[in-house]
Formats: C-alpha cells, structure tokens, sequence
C-alpha cells in the first residue's frame, strides 16, 4: 500500500489579471496553497462566498490552470494531462446538470460508458448498483428534463461514479433539495466512501452536510487556508454552525466576490 | 399611452446596452452590403439601365437594405413573444391591464429605435465612402421616406406578431417562423431589388406586404416607385391594417384559448 | 459492486473523431423528439438555401454573361461552393453555439470530460435538418454538369470532385477558426457569420466583380479563392482575369491543409487562454 496521497498541491496559487480601461488589476483568488489529501478521506472544503474554494477545485479538475505551485491528482498533472485525469475524477455541480435534457437518464449513461471507455460488465454491475443504491428504476426511462431536483441530482451523482473514479468532487449536492433527498444522498455518500474508499471532496454550505459526512475540513478564505484538520478539532465540544460562522466572520469587512 | 411610451423607452435602453454586438452586428451587415453591392454592380456594368434603375441606384439600394435590416427585424424569427408562449410565461403578459398588442409593439418598437441608432448609419456611410452610392438631396424625399419606413416597420411588426401568435397553438412556433424568414429574406428585397424579378414572379413578390418593409421605403427615397409616393403609402397602410386586425382576431382566439385550457 | 478499480486497461482516452460520432448520434437523437418543428426546420434551410439560386437566376434573365460567365457556369460555381459549404455547415457548425456556452459558463462542463474539446464544440446541438442545405447545390450542380459545354477528362473529373472535398476542409477550418473568435469576445460570435457565410456568398460569384485588389486579397490573405474559383477556372476552362500563375488551379488541397493547421493551433492557443485566464 502506497503512502502518495491522491491529492497533492504545494503552493498553488491562481492569479487573475484583468487589462480593464488600460489599467492592469490582479487579483489572487488562490494563495499559495498546501494541500494534501491521502486516498479514501472525505474531506469538506468550506469557506464564504469568494474565498477561492471554485478556484482551486477548478486547478483540481483541470478546468483552470494555476499561476504557480505544484499539483498532482491520481498520479496526474491537471494542467498538462486533462483529458487523462477526467478518466479518473468524477464532477457533480449542485447547480447545473451534465446530463442530456431531452433524452431518456439512461442515455446520459449509455453514452458515458462510451466516453469514458467503461468495459461493459464493469458499466452493466455498476449501474445495477446505482439504480439499487439510489432508485434510480422508476425514472431511468424518463426524459431528464422530467425530473425533480432531487431525482436529477441522483442521476448526476451516478453519472460521476460509473467509470469509478479515484477522486469525486461534488460542488453543493445538496443544494435545493428536500429534507428526505439531503438525507438520501448524504447516506449514499458516506456508504460509498466506507465501501469503495472512493476519495470525496465535498463542498458545501451546508452544515448538515458537513456534520454527517465529513471527517476532516479544510477552509479556505481569501485565498488561504484557515483551517486544516479533523471535524472534532475543530468544533471542540462547541455547536459546530456558531464555529464555522466565527470562522467565515475571521474575514475583513470587505466583500469580496469571485 | 404612458404605460406604452416608457415600454418603448425601457426597451430601446435594454438594445442600446448591448453595443459590442451590434458593432458586430454592423461589421456583418457592412461585409454583405458590399458583397451584394459588387454583384449589382457586375449586372448593371452588363446592362447600365434596368427597369428604370441605374447603376447608382442599385449600389445605393444594397446598402441601405443593409441598414434597414436590423430595426425591420428581418432576421428576427418573432419578437420575444414565441419563446414566452412556449415556455408559458405569456401568462403573466396576458394579465397585464394593458392591450397585448400595443404592449409588444412598444417593445418591438423600442428595439428597432435602438438597432436603428446604432446600425443604420454606419453601412450606408461606408457604402457613400467607397461605392458609387448616391443619396438624394431633396429634403422631400427623406420625408417620404421616414413615412414608408413608419409604415414598413408597422407591417413588419403586425407579420411577425401574427406569426408568432401561431405558438399558441402549435406549441413550438420555430418551424414556421423560419420558413417565414425565409420568406421575408426574399420577397423583401433583401437578397436582390424587386424591381429587376421578371414576369409573374416579380408581380407576385411586388404585391406581398414585405414589399412595403424594405423595399418600397428605398425606391421611394430613390424617386423610383412606380405610382409614386401615394402608391407605396395606399399599398403600407392596407397591408398594416389588414395584418393588425389578423393579429388582434388571434390575440382573442389565444386569450379565450388560455382562459378555457386554464394555462 | 463498486469497488476502486485498478488504473484502466485502455490508456488511451478515446479518439476525437469516435467522440464526435457518438455526441453527434446523441444530439440527432435529441432533435428528433420535435419531429414536426424539424421537418418544418429542415424545408426552412432547404428554401433559405433556395434563394440565393434563385437570386442568380433572376440576374441572368435580364444578362446573357456576368462577368464573361454564362448561367451554367456560374451556376457551377454557386452548386460547387454551396455543397462545400453545406457539408461543412453540416459538421462543424455546432463551433456557432459556443459563445452561448462560454457565457453561461459551461464550457467547464466540456472540459472535465476525457475527450477533445473540439470534438465537443463541433457536434454540440447537430441537428438533421442541416441535411436540407444539400438538396439546392446538388440539384444545381447536377444540372450545371450536364449543361456545361466542358471537355471532360480524368483530370477534369477529378479537380472537380477535389473542389467540393478541399472546399470541405477549408470552410470547416474557417468555422473552427469563427468559433475562437467567442473565445476572445463572447459578443463578437456575429463577426464569425461574415467570414462563415460571407465567404460562402462571395464565392458564388465569379471572383473577378469584386476588382483586382480584393479580388487578390481573397486569394492569398483570407483563402476563399480556392474554395471554387481556382480549380474551376481549370475545370471551365477559363484563364485568370488576375493572371495569376496556373498552378494556382490545383493548389486547393494545399491551401486546406495550410488553413486547417493554422485552425488546429488557434483551437489549442484559444483553449490554453481560456484554461489560464476561466472565461
């Protein structure tokens, strides 16, 4: 068993300039960073509104590439090596969808197995799996744009997961969702971790969320980090939304948005 | 009426915000008025006099069909309204203490007010630069003209109104409205002069209401209208009236649709 | 069950080309469930399409030659030029839609996948009723090559049949190269359609009523000469009204791959930019 962590960043930092009426402004979402998450954690990654938690799971995904620092996912360098990364990460955005709107879900997932290359027995026991797991059978036939929030997230959830990813990000998954849907997904979540020690970095709002699923959190705010350990640490025998809000309020009084 | 002017008013703030895309839009509209205008150009070099036009008329007629596009919404498939009726929206608009008709004629008025600000100039200008384009100086003609244009823009509108009223029933009004701007491409003029389609298809064409959006304005300001100025305002306001009654008749058609259907 | 999968068989992520054939039968799927609005859709194209033939036809009632060209020939050129076009339109021009994506922020989307990102842009939104822009140039050219007075050779033949597959080439490297224009400025996508559907436009003309300078300029700076004009003035027989040199006829294949690469590194600098700076 290997000690490399599956996620590792070593002052990552993302600088942005904007050339606006001929004045240059930069501004630095992201500042010098060390990350380093071992396979199998499930990590919650908070902070307020602009801190740079898009921004670095951006770097993380290969979406964006950083100004400087060193950044290794599964064995991959995002900037240069994203399209061998995305094999190996799955995304889900609590806010927009990738699957097909006007097509039946298990299209979305047919034509995934294609995409991603899943060998077919793997993709045909994966998707038994998931349809158990999440009831997924009532609405596998249904067109996505037919779908409640809920059941859309679920189908989201599965389509980041069949070609078993080494690392799944989830950006807000609960967001929007009925108080029955947050618990169904939460339990999902953790019951996966358990059983495949798929890694999950979780962003959320949320604390319920981070209360019932994660076991370390890191915070970010403008762009450093402010917190770095386990869940218990860091609330302390206190209740943990009065804690994460003195944390978000450690901000200067001046808003910053992304 | 002030419930309509300041539709107008908001509407043409809204197109006016929008400058980087109508200077694209300009830059498009320019590249093709020249196109048009060498391919008239190579006609009339062949055959210097065509049913009473020359070569200067037909440059200039390239041009400022050009600039009459975008506040004539040729290429506009509908207003807004298609999009709102299929997605349902057009609820909300048909609860509106106002008249529905005249509502989406202020805001359609208040776009082409703006687009004409700020992409009508500019084609015609470049065309006077560099082509043989000429403009008439007899102040008359210009009064005439923004006359035909009122009354080409009112016909426009009450088409493009009436064509999309049809989504109330068809629930997807996007086929039809292309095949109509396929439709108003042509027998507007836009793609060639009207005035040059021989025999029965250039009768055809001289007599549908698009005629009167682009192409009678122009001849008008180019003094060759036959039957004149009386002709081509007689020929706008049939066609607007005719098309604002058809549009009023549908607008109650939908409106009692709505109420018994309850959405 | 799911259990963490060893590092997968296949390394190699899936080709541009499979991805774009899978994506596109997605979308015909997708479009297919308007069935009327695409019929009606598809004899839209095929009447827009129409009218520029019909707009040459017109011209020539009142001419016998524009331009020292007969109707047949320029016919010729309008059905060679169009049927490129529309083969490219059919392709590649999902790269129209990718200012919307970019604004909505969901080009993000297309990039934590493991496919080309060109692929992607190129097959977003297919739909069949592209196929109704191939009916009028294929009617036309039919008609023009059995009306034309041409001595046919092999040669002939095959210049011929060369210009509809570099046109091809050079419209889908022009559609790829409109689309980065979105990449640099969202709201600058209808500058694209002037060289997209302008060139289209302008070729369907003999080049010489635009005059020796532009004429040159569409040869050698934007290379739509070589769509149609060129190798048709060897196919008809005509010599160059800009007297440039004969080998110019057969240079088409040339001139697309020249503009296909320079396409190809656009697409990946425009990519690069938008991955440094995220929009």
């Amino acid at each position: 068993m290997t000690a490399e962590p599956i996620i590792l960043a070593e002052k990552l930092t993302k600088i942005f300039t904007s050339r606006k009426k001929r004045t240059r402004t930069s501004f630095t979402a992201v500042d010098g960073i060390d990350l380093r998450i071992e396979p199998g954690e499930l990590v919650g990654y908070i902070g307020p509104n602009g801190a740079g938690k898009s921004t670095t799971i951006k770097m993380l995904t290969g979406i964006l590439t950083p100004t400087s620092g060193t950044l290794r996912v599964a064995g991959h360098e995002p900037q240069r090596e994203r399209v061998r990364l995305a094999r190996r990460i799955g995304v889900v955005f609590g806010q927009r969808t990738t699957l097909w709107w006007d097509l039946p879900l298990k299209d979305s997932f047919t034509l995934l197995q294609r995409l991603y290359k899943i060998p077919p027995d793997r993709f045909v026991a994966n998707l038994a799996y998931y349809t158990e797991a999440l009831d997924l059978g009532p609405f596998l036939d249904r067109p996505v744009r037919q779908l409640s929030l809920g059941q859309r997230m679920r189908g989201d959830i599965t389509a980041a997961l069949l070609h078993d990813p080494a690392v799944v990000y989830l950006d807000e998954p609960t967001i929007g969702l009925d108080v029955v849907s947050k618990h169904a997904v939460r339990e999902f979540l953790s019951d996966l971790n358990r059983r495949s020690g798929t890694t999950i970095l979780l962003t959320t709002h949320d604390i319920a969320d981070i209360e019932r699923l994660c076991s370390r959190v890191v915070a970010i705010d403008h762009g450093r980090v402010t917190y770095d350990g386990s869940l218990d640490a860091l609330r302390a025998d206190r209740d943990l939304e009065t804690v994460v809000r003195e944390l978000y309020l450690g901000r200067s009084l001046v808003d910053t948005t992304e | 009426m002030r419930v309509y002017l300041t539709a107008v008013r908001l509407s043409m703030r809204r197109y006016l915000a929008y400058r980087s895309s109508a200077v694209a839009g300009v830059f498009t509209n320019t590249v093709f008025g020249c196109i048009r205008a060498f391919v008239l150009i190579a006609l009339w070099k062949q055959k210097p006099e065509i049913n009473g036009w020359d070569l200067s008329d037909a440059v200039t007629y390239a041009f400022a069909t050009q600039a009459l596009i975008a506040p004539m919404g040729i290429f506009l498939a509908s207003t807004d309204l298609g999009p709102r009726i299929r997605t349902g929206d057009v609820a909300v608009d048909l609860y509106r203490p106002v008249d529905f008709q005249a509502w989406w004629f202020s805001l359609d008025l208040g776009r082409a007010l703006g687009a004409g600000v700020l992409r009508s100039l500019p084609p015609v200008l470049f065309g006077l630069l560099l082509f043989p384009v000429s403009l008439p100086l007899i102040p008359l003609r210009w009064i005439e003209f923004a006359v035909c244009c009122v009354i080409g823009y009112t016909v426009s509108f009450a088409l493009r109104y009436a064509a999309s009223l049809i989504a109330f029933w068809t629930m997807d009004e996007r086929g039809v409205t292309s095949i109509l701007v396929a439709a108003s491409m042509f027998c507007s003029g836009m793609i060639i002069p009207l005035t040059i389609m021989p025999g029965l298809l250039g009768t055809v064409v001289t007599h549908t209401p698009w005629a009167a959006i682009v192409q009678m304005p122009i001849s008008v300001l180019l003094g060759t209208q036959s039957g004149g100025f009386g002709y081509a305002v007689a020929f706008g306001c049939v066609w607007a009236l005719g098309l604002l009654v058809l549009g009023r008749v549908l607008t109650e058609a939908a409106r009692h649709k709505v109420v018994v259907q309850g959405g | 069950m799911a259990e963490l999968s060893p590092r997968p068989v296949d390394e190699r992520p899936l080709s541009g080309p499979v991805a774009y054939l899978l994506l596109v039968r997605m979308w015909s799927k997708s479009a297919s469930q308007y069935r009327v609005s695409l019929m009606l859709t598809s004899l839209a194209q095929l009447l827009t399409t129409s009218l520029d033939l019909i707009a040459i036809v017109v011209i020539y009632a009142q001419v016998q030659t524009i331009a020292g060209f007969t109707l047949p020939e320029t016919l010729y050129l309008y059905g060679t030029t169009r049927l490129a076009f529309g083969l490219s339109d059919l392709v590649a021009s999902g790269v129209e839609n990718l200012a919307t994506t970019i604004r909505l922020g969901n080009f993000d989307l297309v990039l934590i996948r493991p496919v080309s990102s060109l692929a992607q842009a190129l097959a977003d939104q297919f739909t069949p009723k592209r196929f109704g822009k191939l009916v009028a140039p294929l009617i036309t050219l039919g008609w023009a090559l059995d009306t034309l007075p041409v001595q046919w050779t092999v040669l002939k033949i095959l210049v011929c049949i060369g210009t509809v597959v570099s046109g091809f080439v050079i419209y889908c490297a022009l559609w790829v190269l409109t689309g980065c224009i979105s990449f640099i400025a969202v709201d600058a996508q209808e500058v694209s359609n002037s060289f997209t559907y302008g060139s289209e436009f302008a070729t369907e003309y003999p080049l010489q009523i635009f005059g020796r300078p532009l004429g040159l300029a569409l040869t050698f700076v934007l290379p739509v000469a070589f769509v149609t004009w060129q190798p048709s003035l060897y196919v008809l027989g005509h010599a160059d009204p800009f007297g440039l040199p004969g080998f110019l006829r057969f240079a088409s294949p040339f001139a697309a791959a020249v503009l296909s690469a320079v396409a190809a590194l656009a697409w990946r600098g425009c990519v690069r930019r938008y991955r440094s700076t995220g929009s």
